[in-house]
């Protein structure tokens, strides 16, 4: 298991996807990419709708009204936005992982540590220094406790070779349960009778957006994921992790440091899965509750998938279940399907993205 | 091999003689592209060790997919006993009494050999340990090897699992048994182990079709010996004619058969290669000493240096120890000692990127597994080893423009033929991929540069305008060290040829009339 | 320290191993067979959870107990048939589905559940135990060990069945090869798709199981998202037991014992936090890798397709 894990995986491998450097390329190819992207979204929207025809509710008014209230009505999309920060933080960290060939499934624990140590750092920082500087330190801090909850895997895989699926998995379970030690033991709000950290004051937390209710970790997100497809697909740095990706071996043999870039594909998407927990409670949350876990990225996970690995249209793919999921809250109150059924439509959609690439691989093979 | 030899009065074989087990009737097989066996006929007898012998590529692998029952003939057909058989799959050749031991084990490590052998009986039976066990007792007995039946595969060496192998093919058996460029992975002892079981297996009336592409073992252990080039026979020595002849002469006879003849040779090329002028600058590639650990062929006290303008040969069979020294030299693998001088500056603790910044190139032979990445776009593997680089690379950001540039100019100039520089590279031919790799490595400021087995796998035309890229680089003024298993190759090129063997330099020799026996001497082992 | 290990605690925190661990054992050693086979099962989380919720809705409705195991088996298959279409079949991979696959299961539980029992919640009656004559009377273990519901027995029962069969049977030797050397499986004329089919199916009748486990006897109730990961424990204690069913049994206890450990430390009046305890299994488990890291052993094959001819 010396290999990197995804070098010899069929579905959305990292050399699989979007071609690199393949800017100006046929107009035919994009169509096909647009059919194979849309064709799996409208399936998967129908397949869901049988299911809830099932249940005895109406997909049309459901769909209609989950795209009123997370697109069309001013609060729900506002809202989407706001969720859309730390969504794109973590899409971000998983692309830069996905591409190098690593296979970070521990996005959840460094999210909800960093998320916790943030928590507690903030309103400890707030009365000393002014507003700016307290959130710069605490992105800051949030990164790096998000980093350094990979380094042990980095380190196991990089010199040692083992496997990160599990490692990861296993950091996940262990800064779940170490959050939480956190929250109760250590950094517990004694003014309250629930187990929380303290709260930050509202003036002391990310801006939002002009008038509206948007916090600006959106902002941040956005600009990270930007960033990291530009750095991706259009830098050195960018195409050395690629090319340890999709042939480790081509990697060796064109001089470039192995394990160095391991660990350090490793410490850019944990210290952006670590981003997207500080600007969830510094934007959206403002302190952390025992056992809060919303396990994000287990479920950025397919979104990323499904828009193979581009930045781009990650962004889309987050906003689409941002909707979805915004709008299921607000349709879960209303028609009474809760919102769990984002994750059937986002689960239906993967198969149904694999079963796509599957049928269009076996179709090419047979034009040839 | 620039030319396919004609086929000699030798091809057409002994008669269909009674008493062969099995007889390939002049059988042809095409791959897209080739013609891997072309009218070859061979003769399989009880109770001898038939080698088949020949470089890579000359269509031994095709024979052993058509005897073994992997694949099967487009033209002629297989008599067995005698009469006409279709061997359709592995288990028909088996029915047939034919067993293969390929080159890479057909073994489960994490198995007990028990285990492996009982393989495959109706998932909820027990298998039946003490009686294969015992079964396996007595065929091993029978011929003389000792086996733990109970011991893991994976902790067995590579040479007790082909007994293993070998013993389960005969407790199915087998009468014919195929031995698949057997030695390729075996350690010398294991070797002359194998080869004293062939010999205890034809005593008892077993044939044997022993396939290699190394010459002393072909005399050592064989009885017949059959030479196959580029897809036809060119040769068969029968078992008298081989013991009159005396290994000497046998030698000369096979390097005949397998290189062709001598005289052609200058022909061949138009004399492009004649005399070279002699270089009297001083050395620019100065190798002292070198050593590396390796599992498999460690190598040591390699000494060398290369001339600017000069192309030192480095010619053996494949796996003494040639692809540990290049990557060795190239810097992707650690030295264990020795120095590397380059232009006098000793570069063995630079790391490759280092190294090539000086002007070290290395052209690997695994194309597709590390000089390229497949999915990547021609201009960018082009790029490869340069990554960051200027103009390339500003500020760590590409510019396309630049890239395009480039990749526009190495494709005009090796004529790789691409439909685009935006093609993934994994999509091109293998002949269009070295193009590409010979552009990558011999353009910039090189000054050595390393082959390893540059034709290996081409096609005729290929070969031909490879080798005139590395005649123009030495003419250029670099130092080339060219790795190959090809000893025409090396002939038709080098100034110097070195012969390595187990992983040393077991001797150096001037490319003059001579050097032709004298490397085959040095290579079969003859004249070490 | 004396004080400490009265009857009462030991009682509790053996009885909470059980009941804790088996879910994560059966787990295990559904993740194990599919491991041996080649097939890195992610989606063990999926399985377990529809297992506990058909588990729970064949127990509720039918008021059979057993039927609810059998419905978790089948629940557990049900989520196992995907995998094996698009994964063994396919050649999909195996991680991006098995994670998609225990999303979905999630969600459509949690809905399922939703649009059923939402309102009311109901609870299953206790199940019965069996207690075995003699031992049963045993101080300290004898009520927490022996008296215990059949469906226990059956399942520690299944820890030597399992050894049996890897260890005894033809089948065994085809699930080893078909993890570590596919193409001599092939070779001796068994199908590798078949074999792993087998595996994935197997995996998911037990972790279905192991999750109608943790509804009909652990919880006596469904509750959306109830497995809590305890299928990716399942995965980490497959990864260290090594091909040995005896190593899952004993990891699946002491990682039962570390999730109840609080509820016993209650009896004995400490109050730590479960997850400080809840750490120390994984803890462990990542200080195994970091020392012995090199040597994990892991089938050659994992998570790789198998296409014939292709090296």
């Amino acid at each position: 298991m010396s290999g990197t894990g995804s070098e010899t995986t069929g579905m959305g491998a990292a050399g699989a996807t979007l071609a690199p450097g393949g800017r100006g390329g046929a107009w035919r190819e994009r169509g096909r990419l647009v059919v194979m992207t849309l064709g799996p979204i409208l399936g998967a929207l129908v397949l869901s709708g049988l299911l809830l025809l099932v249940l005895g509710v109406d997909p049309l008014a459901y769909y209609g009204y989950v795209v009123e209230r997370g697109l069309l009505s001013p609060y729900g999309v506002q809202a989407t936005f706001t969720r859309m920060g730390p969504l794109l933080l973590i899409a971000a960290g998983l692309i830069v992982a996905f591409r190098a060939g690593i296979w970070n499934l521990g996005g959840d624990g460094q999210f909800l540590l960093s998320a916790v140590v943030v928590a507690a750092l903030a309103p400890l920082l707030a009365p000393l220094m002014p507003v700016w500087l307290v959130l710069l330190a605490a992105l800051l801090v949030g990164a790096l406790v998000g980093a350094a909850w990979s380094l042990l895997p980095a380190l196991l895989k990089a010199y040692q070779g083992v496997n990160e699926i599990i490692t990861t998995l296993m950091m996940t379970f262990l800064g779940v349960s170490f959050a939480n030690v956190l929250v109760k033991l250590f950094f517990r709000d004694p003014t309250t009778t629930v187990p929380q950290t303290r709260t930050l004051p509202v003036a002391d937390r990310l801006p939002r957006l002009f008038d509206t209710t948007v916090s600006s970790g959106v902002l941040i997100g956005l600009v990270a994921i930007i960033a990291v497809h530009v750095v991706m697909t259009r830098t050195a740095f960018g195409l050395k992790l690629r090319i340890v990706g999709a042939n480790p071996r081509a990697a060796v043999h064109a001089g470039l440091n192995v394990p160095l870039l391991t660990v350090l594909t490793f410490a850019l998407s944990a210290g952006l899965a670590g981003l997207a927990g500080a600007v969830e409670i510094l934007g959206v949350q403002g302190n952390v509750r025992a056992d809060w876990n919303p396990a994000y990225s287990l479920t950025v996970i397919p979104l990323v998938f499904l828009a193979r690995f581009n930045g781009f249209a990650s962004i889309a793919f987050v906003f689409l279940f941002s909707v979805l999921s915004i709008g299921g809250e607000s349709a879960a109150r209303r028609t009474g399907v809760p919102n769990f059924f984002t994750l059937v439509v986002v689960a239906i959609l993967l198969v149904m993205l694999g079963v796509t690439e599957y049928l269009d691989q076996r179709r090419r093979a047979a034009g040839r | 091999m620039t030319e396919p030899a004609p086929s000699p009065e030798a091809a057409s074989g002994p008669p269909p003689s009674s008493g062969a087990i099995v007889t390939l009737d002049h059988v042809t097989k095409r791959f897209p592209g080739v013609v891997a066996n072309d009218r070859v006929a061979f003769d399989l007898f009880p109770g001898e060790v038939h080698v088949l012998l020949g470089e890579n590529g000359a269509g031994k692998s095709t024979l052993v997919g058509m005897l073994s029952g992997l694949q099967t003939p487009d033209e002629g057909g297989i008599l067995i006993d005698g009469r006409e058989a279709s061997i359709s799959s592995p288990a028909r050749a088996l029915e047939l009494g034919i067993g293969t031991v390929f080159q890479h084990s057909m073994l489960v490590p994490s198995l007990s050999v028990v285990d492996n052998m009982a393989l495959g009986g109706s998932w909820w039976s027990r298998p039946d340990r003490t009686g294969i066990a015992a079964r396996m007792a007595a065929v091993a007995a029978d011929i003389g090897v000792r086996i733990d039946p109970h011991a893991r595969v994976g902790t067995l060496s590579l040479g007790e699992q082909q007994q293993v192998e070998i013993v389960r093919a005969l407790m199915r058996g087998s009468r014919v048994l195929i031995l698949d460029e057997a030695t390729a992975m075996l350690t010398p002892k294991g070797a002359e182990d194998l080869g004293a079981l062939m010999r205890r297996l034809t005593a008892l009336g077993i044939a044997v079709v022993f396939i290699t592409h190394k010459l002393n073992e072909a005399l050592a252990f064989g009885h017949r010996i059959t030479v196959l080039r580029l897809g036809r026979k060119v040769g068969e020595i029968a078992p008298e004619r081989l013991e009159a002849l005396g290994p000497a002469a046998a030698t000369a006879e096979i390097i005949r058969l397998m290189f062709g003849t001598g005289d052609r040779k200058a022909a061949a090329e138009g004399g492009a290669r004649a005399v070279r002028r002699r270089v009297s600058a001083p050395p620019l590639l100065e190798i002292e000493e070198l050593a590396v650990d390796d599992m498999a062929v460690p190598v040591s006290g390699v000494t060398l240096s290369v001339a600017p303008g000069e192309i030192v040969g480095l010619a053996g069979i494949d796996g003494n120890g040639q692809k540990q020294f290049a990557e060795a030299l190239a810097g992707q693998r650690r030295l264990a000692a020795g120095t590397i001088r380059l232009g006098g500056e000793a570069v063995e603790r630079l790391d490759v990127g280092g190294r090539r910044a000086r002007g070290l190139s290395y052209v690997t032979d695994d194309r597709l597994g590390e000089g390229t990445v497949g999915s990547f776009p021609v201009s960018l593997n082009l790029l490869l080893k340069q990554v960051g680089k200027d103009p390339f690379w500003r500020n760590g950001f590409e510019r396309p423009e630049p890239i395009a540039a480039h990749a526009e100019r190495l494709v005009g100039a090796y004529d790789v033929r691409t439909p685009g520089i935006s093609t993934p590279i994994g999509k091109l031919s293998g002949g269009n991929i070295q193009k590409a790799l010979l552009a990558r490595e011999l353009t910039g400021d090189t000054r050595a540069v390393i082959f390893a087995k540059p034709t290996y796998g081409l096609d005729v035309q290929n070969i031909r305008a490879t080798r005139q890229r590395i005649r123009e680089a030495a003419d250029r003024g670099l130092a080339v060290i060219l790795i190959s298993t090809d000893l025409e190759e090396v002939l038709e090129l080098s100034d110097r040829i070195a012969v390595m063997s187990r992983g040393h330099v077991v001797g150096m020799v001037d490319n003059d009339d001579a050097a032709r026996a004298r490397v085959g001497e040095l290579m079969s082992g003859v004249g070490a | 320290m004396g004080a400490l290990f009265t009857d009462a605690f030991l009682t509790s925190l053996v009885l909470g191993a059980l009941t804790a661990g088996l879910p994560l054992l059966l787990a295990g050693l559904g993740e194990q067979i599919s491991e041996k086979a080649g097939v890195l099962n992610i989606g063990i989380e999926g399985m377990m959870l529809m297992g506990a919720y058909l588990g729970f809705v064949v127990a509720y409705t039918t008021g059979s107990v057993w039927l609810g195991f059998l419905g978790g088996a089948v629940g557990g298959m049900a989520v196992a048939l995907p995998m094996v279409v698009l994964c063994i079949r396919l050649g999909l991979n195996q991680i991006v589905i098995g994670i998609a696959l225990t999303l979905g299961t999630e969600g459509l539980t949690a809905l399922l559940h939703h649009f059923q029992f939402a309102q009311s919640y109901p609870r299953l009656p206790a199940v019965p135990t069996l207690p075995i004559p003699g031992l049963s009377e045993l101080p300290v273990i004898g009520p927490a060990l022996f008296d215990r519901p059949a469906i226990v027995y059956l399942a520690i029962l299944a820890v030597f069945v399992t050894a049996y069969v890897f260890r005894s049977t033809q089948l065994g030797l085809a699930l080893q090869a078909a993890g570590d050397k596919p193409a001599a499986l092939d070779a001796a004329g068994v199908d590798v798709v078949n074999v792993r089919s087998f595996a994935v199916f197997t995996t998911g009748a037990l972790a279905g199981v192991g999750g109608a486990f943790m509804a009909e006897v652990g919880a006596g109730i469904f509750v959306p998202f109830m497995t809590n990961g305890a299928g990716f424990i399942g995965i980490v204690l497959a990864m260290q037991a090594r091909g040995n069913p005896f190593w899952v049994l004993a990891g699946a206890l002491l990682f039962g014992a570390c999730l109840s450990a609080t509820t016993a430390l209650q009896v004995a009046g400490v109050s730590i936090p479960t997850d400080v305890i809840q750490m120390l299994p994984f803890a462990a488990v990542l200080l195994v890798l970091v020392l012995f890291g090199r040597r994990a052993s892991l089938p050659a094959a994992l998570g790789t397709h198998y296409v014939r001819g292709a090296r």
